[in-house]
């Protein structure tokens, strides 16, 4: 046996979270339930079609002191982007010229919609002001903060190029699940290139309160940029030199340095 | 060779059998983002009306037309001309009559599947509506066995899907007896493993053997890990019922699956040697889905659907118990929506069953799809009433580890109560015994069930 056997059904939740059975088995969903599904995926559906919250956003950097600025991708609007993948990866070079005085620096810190505005709603700003911090704190200039409109992962590089960064830091939503709308991921590239393979990416998943704390995901993020810059490498390469020992560990952003 | 079809004085002309394909393929987005679709609803039917007057024998040549492929190897040296000779001098259009004429039997239809190539019924699926999909599929009976008969006509069997996150044993095992006591996972329970590690593949395979063994389900279990995991796991001595493995139409995307044709023999041979199942028994389960060809830049110009249909070409090669496809996992960017996610549900099975396989559906959709748990239900319906083999369920339609919705174990009983269809007659027969689906009859609560359980330790 791996462990006691629940007996309630509090015990048994704590073991997983599936739509089990637990009062009396009969034929159809029972009226509760059935709203209750539906509540959760209205909630998903909601996040993957809300647009960003540029006012609101705009007013929480500014208090942070953090610039910005809004860039938006080739998917011109929210049913193109989930359409059209391509073209949210696509920078047009209108946006890239605009971007342009910008730069340059060493990371370009990006916030994107992606497929949750709501994850960036909730823990957007607190993050990019929480890894600004410790960049700079280790002697590493950072962009304003571009706020990406109708944008996956790849729009990034164009962003990072346009800027003139070295490493870009793309934080967005993540594609909501039933039990949450609100997971941020940050995917981070060094070097970014026109056609980055997601093999060069390191990821950190699910930043939100139930999942990755915000101090901590920033903290990762440091570390990996800082590891980045020192190896030259990133994404799988990354992973294995470290994973090996191949490097010295990152710095500590914080370190006496 | 090109191909034209005029419309009101304008010509629509079309390079290859491979472009004719793509330009006649009902609309959905993954076609369009491969920049293969038609530019709109006329060139669509000019297409689709130039594609009625092709020979069958065109698809005989290289549809792919890409240098060395493998899966097109397979295709040719699969074809069996004698199966084929019935329906030789037909076109694309007299097929589609034929199969539908009602004297045409399920029989016939049968003999007929080693002479067909997937890309002769993806094209005439292009040219019948659901209803025609559904009529054809009905007919024929593809009936596949291990422990459970499988795909018997009037029947509908069941995955039970127990997923967990962490791939927890106690969390699988609640899922697991949650869908048992709800009367679902004849076909197979089969678990989508959170890792790929050796040491989890064991241990979930030695979990859903012992909820076998112990409450005597006739039924098989499989760990949906990679092969090369399996094939480790078999060598290890662990209980595996059938090896898994997801295939695709093109041997550069089976490539980005990390199979070839030879992992695929090495691993048939391997799981057959154990000896758990009678002798003549269907030993491997494989999924599939439009648009995984696409996702792995590896469809070669190829409309998705074609690419599907290419990927049964090597399911068939090893005599599988279940095939599905997941229909709507891949997204808005291949299938956008409800009624593109039902359609590609219907092409597939139809697809499968005509090429002689036991074709089930995962009837499922994610959270950026214009979808929703109604249109899983009509779904679900047409299917039911096409004969699908088996579909998948997991516990309250929500897949906790893979994060999309499927159907629920209630779904099944919907579609069990309604248009009645019990599950394999083994299962029905354990079901009675034990009281399950009956009125009046007091089941165990899940506590109870795990309690009485000896899971291996973790």
């Amino acid at each position: 046996m791996s462990g006691k056997t629940p007996t309630t059904p509090e015990a048994i939740r704590a073991v997983t979270e599936a739509r089990l059975t637990l009062g009396p088995r009969g034929g159809a969903l029972a009226t509760r339930e059935s709203l209750a599904f539906a509540l959760d995926h209205a909630r998903a559906r909601a996040a993957v079609l809300a647009e960003l919250d540029l006012p609101a956003l705009t007013a929480t950097l500014d208090r942070l002191g953090l610039p910005h600025r809004v860039a938006t991708s080739a998917a011109g609007d929210r049913e193109g982007f989930i359409r059209r993948p391509d073209l949210g990866r696509r920078l047009p070079e209108t946006e890239a010229a605009a971007l342009a005085g910008a730069g340059p620096c060493d990371v370009a810190l990006v916030l994107g919609d992606g497929l949750s505005a709501t994850a960036v709603a909730l823990n957007g700003a607190a993050f990019v002001a929480a890894l600004a911090g410790r960049l700079e704190a280790a002697g590493l200039t950072v962009s304003p903060v571009i706020l990406a409109r109708q944008a996956r992962v790849a729009l990034g590089d164009g962003i990072a190029r346009a800027l003139g960064a070295g490493t870009v830091v793309m934080a967005l939503g993540e594609r909501p699940g039933l039990s949450a709308a609100d997971s941020l991921g940050a995917y981070i590239t060094h070097a970014p290139a026109a056609a980055t393979p997601d093999s060069a990416r390191n990821c950190i998943s699910n930043i939100r309160a139930g999942g990755t704390p915000v101090p901590e995901a920033a903290e990762q993020a440091a570390r990996l940029i800082l590891a980045m810059r020192a190896s030259g490498l990133s994404g799988v390469a990354l992973s294995r030199a470290l994973a090996a020992g191949a490097l010295a560990g990152p710095t500590e952003p914080h370190g006496p340095r | 060779m090109g191909y034209h079809a005029d419309i009101e004085g304008t010509r629509h002309g079309f390079p290859s059998l491979k472009a004719l394909l793509a330009k006649a393929s009902p609309e959905r987005t993954g076609d369009a983002l491969a920049g293969l679709a038609a530019d709109g609803p006329l060139e669509r039917i000019a297409a689709q009306r130039a594609l009625a007057d092709v020979a069958l024998t065109d698809f005989l040549d290289d549809v792919l037309e890409v240098e060395g492929d493998a899966v097109t190897a397979l295709i040719h040296a699969q074809h069996d001309a004698a199966a084929f000779a019935p329906v030789r001098s037909m076109t694309v259009g007299a097929f589609r009559d034929w199969l539908l004429d009602p004297a045409t039997t399920g029989a016939q239809l049968s003999a007929l599947a080693p002479g067909l190539t997937p890309e002769m019924v993806a094209a005439v699926s292009k040219i019948m509506r659901a209803q025609d999909l559904i009529a054809v599929a009905a007919k024929v009976e593809v009936v596949t066995r291990f422990r459970s008969t499988i795909g018997l006509r009037g029947r509908l069997s069941t995955r039970n899907q127990p997923n967990h996150p962490t791939d927890d044993s106690r969390g699988i095992a609640l899922s697991a007896l949650d869908g048992l006591l709800m009367g679902a996972g004849d076909a197979v329970i089969g678990v989508n493993p959170a890792t790929d590690s050796l040491p989890d593949y064991i241990r979930i395979c030695a979990v859903l053997d012992a909820i076998r063994s112990q409450l005597e389900v006739p039924t098989q279990s499989c760990c949906l890990g990679h092969v090369t995991t399996a094939l480790a796991a078999m060598e290890a001595g662990a209980p595996v019922d059938l090896v898994f493995q997801s295939v695709a139409g093109s041997e550069k995307a089976n490539a980005g699956f990390g199979v070839t044709l030879g992992i695929l023999d090495e691993a048939a041979d391997a799981v057959a040697s154990l000896g758990r199942a009678p002798k003549g028994a269907n030993l491997m389960y494989f999924e599939t889905g439009q648009g995984a060809a696409l996702s792995a830049d590896a469809h070669h110009g190829m409309d998705q659907q074609t690419m599907e249909a290419r990927a049964y070409a090597v399911a068939r090669r090893y005599r599988p118990l279940l095939v599905n496809t997941v229909v709507g996992f891949i997204g808005p960017e291949y299938l956008a929506d409800g009624k593109q996610i039902t359609r590609a549900g219907l092409e597939d099975h139809f697809c499968g069953k005509l090429l002689g396989l036991p074709m089930g559906v995962d009837v499922c959709y994610t959270n950026h799809s214009w979808a929703d748990q109604e249109d899983m239900d009509i779904l679900l319906t047409a299917l039911a009433a096409a004969g699908v083999n088996f579909v998948i369920t997991v516990p309250g339609a929500d897949d906790i580890m893979l994060n999309y919705q499927s159907l629920s174990f209630h779904d099944a009983g919907f579609i069990r109560r309604t248009l009645g269809r019990p599950p394999a007659p083994e299962f029905a027969d354990w079901m009675a015994r034990h009281g399950i689906g009956e009125p009046g009859v007091e089941l165990p609560s899940l506590a109870d069930a795990l309690g009485r359980l000896r899971l291996p330790a973790a």
